[in-house]
């Protein structure tokens, strides 16, 4: 199809297309030939359109570049995860903390009353303040829902935008990496923070590795 | 008449570690026969077979949540008349009314203590 120049050229592309008969028409063109003086030149549509397509093709340049496929594969994923991570260590934590509990309180028992009262008080203190792990739990599955939101939402937009270029896997793994990194501003090459369950090396595997260390020095 | 303090009490938090502090603040408070269920519809099955004094249940769980235990205790001839107190994060005036009109016995905002346990239980079963 030629591209539409002029209101003339667009008056035969609509006639072509519609089969509107030509006295018709030309009330058509005379519309269009009244809007087109309104813009500041004689191809005033034409790069009205232009613009509005060059606008179209630089926001879907801009959205690609934030990767919302990598956004939605790993990042979210990754979050998620970590997040489960949080949940996971406090319900360990607390099972620890209310273990040491249940040892005092049973010694609690075996003091005489004034000090039995003090140690028994203090384990309820520390059973109350355990509750910090369910509503901390609670808080973060609504993170996480939220997070499966976004989701949703970056699902649209991709849909909305058709195919974007092609993701780079390693450029990925590399900002996931960045992104879970230590931010506490050291080394970021180097520090990860805390590993997720399983994937952390235990303390014998870190003596291991120092002792192999030490035996090649 | 005084509480029983060997009557059995059903404890019911999709958290272990919920249950566990609300066992063991059950026990200091004087409560030994406590039986703990993950959801509303294992309580539910429990509560079929033991008759149980008092229900301490949290709201948010899944399969069954609290609300919908609550509703099927207050809908079972043998079972309508248990103490019933919910155990919640859920601190906002739709849900207290919501489970007051589904016949709650009373209602403990988490994270609580264990003076206001023992004050709401006293307030459901009288003064022990």
């Amino acid at each position: 199809m030629d591209r539409i120049k002029s209101s003339r050229d667009l008056s035969l592309q609509l006639n072509a297309a519609e089969g509107i008969p030509p006295h018709n028409l030309e009330i058509v063109q005379k519309v269009v030939d009244r809007l087109m003086s309104q813009w500041p030149n004689n191809r005033g549509i034409y790069l009205q359109l232009q613009r509005l397509a060059d606008f179209i093709t630089k926001t879907r340049g801009e959205l690609s570049s934030f990767r919302p496929q990598e956004m939605k594969e790993r990042f979210i994923p990754k979050a998620t995860d970590e997040l489960d991570a949080i949940v996971e260590a406090t319900a360990s934590a607390t099972h620890t903390i209310m273990d040491a509990a249940d040892v005092i309180m049973d010694l609690a028992g075996r003091l005489e009353k004034e000090q039995s009262d003090k140690a028994m008080a203090a384990v309820t203190s520390i059973y109350e303040a355990c509750t910090f792990q369910d509503i901390t739990g609670q808080r973060v599955t609504k993170v996480i829902n939220v997070l499966k939101v976004i989701e949703d939402r970056i699902d649209k937009m991709v849909l909305a935008l058709g195919e974007l270029e092609p993701i780079d896997q390693a450029q990925i793994d590399d900002a996931v990496e960045e992104a879970v990194t230590d931010s506490a501003g050291g080394d970021r090459s180097t520090l990860n923070g805390p590993a997720l369950p399983g994937q952390a090396k235990s303390q014998a595997e870190i003596d291991a590795i120092l002792s192999g260390l030490d035996g090649a020095s | 008449m005084s509480v029983d303090l060997k009557m059995p009490v059903l404890v019911v938090d999709d958290y272990a570690t919920m249950l566990r502090i609300v066992k063991n603040l059950l026990k200091q408070i004087g409560f030994e026969n406590v039986d703990e269920a993950s959801d509303g519809g294992q309580a539910f099955q429990m509560m079929k077979f033991k008759k149980y004094g008092l229900v301490i249940s949290d709201w948010n769980m899944q399969p069954t949540s609290g609300i919908d235990l609550l509703r099927n205790v207050r809908g079972d001839a043998d079972l309508k008349g248990t103490p019933f107190i919910m155990v919640t994060a859920e601190s906002k005036t739709d849900n207290v009314i919501e489970a007051k009109n589904a016949g709650v016995s009373n209602y403990i905002v988490k994270p609580f203590s264990s003076e206001i346990l023992k004050g709401k239980i006293a307030s459901v079963l009288g003064q022990f």
